[in-house]
């Protein structure tokens, strides 16, 4: 008995051992942070000696190095004004994803199943899907009452339209025959939408998940850069780069947007890992 | 709710079979199918293409009917009509004497192609009918996934997803769907095509046992004669497209069948006749499509 347990334990022990092996061992992560390692060697270069061979470097020798850039955002970090810039842009985009998520999965799945419902709501949806977010700016602010509501709104589109049109595309081109199947085997119209048409429009919800998080992303900045902080509305990243820009600081311009960089990377991953939770059959190579 | 249950009982004592012998046999019965000169074609106008046409056959309970017919001829367009998935242009198609007017949990299609979802494992895909009906106890349901998983062969594989099975493993996953379900009237699209020469003699001959076991009605759509034979009471032979019955060949080999039997003179009897007709109604196919041809043909006497 105590033999099992202890054997079990070597084993949990191994297969730790193994999976850091893995990942030390993994090549695609090595070329991965050697890339980005040379590419900060790079732009080093060039921008400290701004003369090659007698020719002026262009665009990368304009702008500050990395060493400045890090001196600056050592110093940025202590104010928490950078802090809550973070916090603000990452509220927003969460704040007007989620409603656009919460919205668009239903909308797009009644598209998708029922015919009137389409007759009547597609027509209109394709009309004002081509309109870009940041054309409903004007539109917004006189819309809702507060700045920051015309915010979310505007960024709600943004991930909305691409939702939807992810769910609908996903939901219609699943088998037929999956269908016909259950409802050979008695499925109700019930049992169809549940076991057959959402499992399979997962990947679809996902896809439409990453590639709106990134709408949103971009979205949210540009409106912070319209609507502007300080007054009743705070910052933001977006805010942050503009402001910068305006006090001249191209060092603390890079860090914004490295730190826009970094939180679409960190967003996209967190939808990445929840659809690898979700689609155990998705995860078999 | 009390819906279900009352269509679950009155298909149960519709089926004309005595009190069954196990608890999951109580649903079961044997349907018997007739269709009446049944036309279907698809598309409008121009594109107007006639598949079926005066179609008319008829499946007794009990029976397994074998559907041979060369490739393209309307075959899967038949099984879809019987299966309610699409109706007849005209025509009428009587199960039990009702017409089909829609899918129903008395009829069970094998497809052509794998229809396991790729999202449930192989397990799930077995036991999903009979978990959405709710007419089998869990514990029933488990046994009986269990027995027929073994009988498959696929026992170390349950857990997989089809994705993770050979496309022989999926035909057999989906066999054991089918079979659990225990349908009045089993109909089954090619379901051995794909396998290898090994393999489909085994699932034909462990097919070949549960039919036998427990003779439900069965409608056997194949493009090898020889499977046919082995398998069928009758075997139909499809006409070219448009299809129509060509001919219906009682087979009289005594069961339970023997592989050895295929090799009767009375089979290779059958055997020659079916290809016989085959072999007419391939060559129209190919004198049919010429169509390239005949627009040469007129296009020259036109200038003529
Ligand atoms: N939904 C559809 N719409 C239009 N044409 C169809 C449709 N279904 C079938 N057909 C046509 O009907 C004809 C018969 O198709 P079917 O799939 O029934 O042939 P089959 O006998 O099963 O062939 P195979 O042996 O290759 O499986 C084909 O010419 C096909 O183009
Ligand atoms: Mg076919």
């Amino acid at each position: 008995m105590t033999e099992a347990v202890q054997s079990a334990h070597d084993t949990s022990f191994v297969v730790k051992r193994t999976r850091l092996r893995k990942i030390l061992d993994n090549k695609t992560l090595w070329r991965g942070i050697a890339a980005i390692i040379l590419f900060i060697l790079f732009w080093e270069v060039c921008s400290q000696s701004k003369v090659w061979f007698g020719i002026q470097v262009p665009w990368i020798g304009k702008i500050p190095p990395p060493s400045e850039v890090v001196v600056n955002w050592a110093e940025i970090v202590q104010h928490p004004g950078y802090w809550e810039s973070w916090y603000l842009s990452f509220f927003r985009v969460f704040f007007g994803f989620m409603i656009a998520q919460v919205v668009g999965i239903p909308f797009g799945l009644a598209l998708a199943v029922n015919k009137y419902f389409r007759d009547i709501f597609f027509p209109p949806f394709e009309v004002l899907r081509p309109i870009p977010p940041l054309a409903w700016v004007p539109a917004s602010i006189i819309f809702w009452p507060t700045t920051e509501l015309s915010i979310a709104f505007v960024t709600f589109l943004g991930a909305f339209f691409t939702i939807v049109i992810n769910v609908l595309g996903g939901a219609r081109t699943i088998d037929i025959q999956y269908l016909r199947a259950a409802q050979s085997m008695g499925a109700t119209q019930w049992d169809l939408f549940r076991k057959i048409i959402l499992p399979g429009t997962l990947p679809s919800i996902f896809t439409g998940a990453a590639v709106g998080m990134g709408i949103t992303w971009e979205v949210v900045l540009a409106a912070e850069m319209i609507s502007g902080g300080g007054q009743q509305s705070g910052g933001g990243l977006g805010f942050f780069i503009w402001s910068s820009y305006m006090g001249g600081s191209m060092a603390q311009v890079i860090v914004g947007m490295i730190s826009i960089g970094i939180a679409g990377y960190v967003s996209s991953s967190l939808i990445r890992y929840v659809g690898f939770l979700s689609m155990p059959w998705r995860r078999l190579f | 709710m009390a819906r279900k249950q009352t269509s679950t009982k009155s298909k149960a004592s519709s089926g004309g079979k005595p009190n069954g012998t196990t608890v999951a046999d109580k649903t079961s019965g044997k349907s018997g199918l007739e269709l009446s000169n049944v036309c279907k074609g698809y598309g409008d106008e121009w594109a107007r293409e006639e598949v079926l046409i005066d179609l008319s056959l008829s499946i007794l309970p009990g029976e397994l009917t074998a559907v041979v017919g060369p490739s393209g001829c309307g075959k899967s367009a038949l099984v879809n009509l019987i299966a309610g998935f699409e109706l007849p242009d005209s025509g009428e198609i009587l199960i039990d004497g009702s017409p089909v007017t829609g899918p129903g949990k008395d009829r069970l299609v094998v497809f052509q192609e794998s229809a396991l979802v790729p999202w449930q494992t192989a397990y799930q895909n077995v036991v999903f009918g009979p978990k959405l009906r709710r007419d089998m106890s869990p514990a029933q349901i488990k046994e009986e996934a269990d027995k027929l998983f073994e009988t498959v062969g696929l026992v170390e594989f349950k857990d997989k997803y089809p994705l993770q099975l050979s496309g022989g493993m999926q035909r057999r996953a989906e066999l054991a769907r089918a079979m659990i379900n225990q349908p009045k009237l089993m109909i089954m699209d090619e379901p051995f095509r794909g396998l290898d020469a090994m393999s489909r003699e085994l699932m034909q001959e462990f097919f070949l046992r549960l039919f036998e076991k427990n003779r439900r009605t069965n409608l056997f759509v194949t493009s090898e004669i020889e499977e046919a034979i082995f398998l069928a009471d009758r075997l139909v032979v499809l006409s070219n497209k448009p299809a129509h019955v060509r001919k219906v060949i009682d087979i009289k080999l005594e069961r339970p069948r023997d592989f050895h039997m295929l090799s009767s003179t009375q089979a290779y009897e059958y055997k020659r006749e079916a290809m016989e007709i085959l072999h007419e109604e391939a060559l129209k196919g190919f004198k049919s499509t010429d169509s390239q041809s005949d627009f040469v043909e007129a296009f020259s006497t036109q200038n003529d």
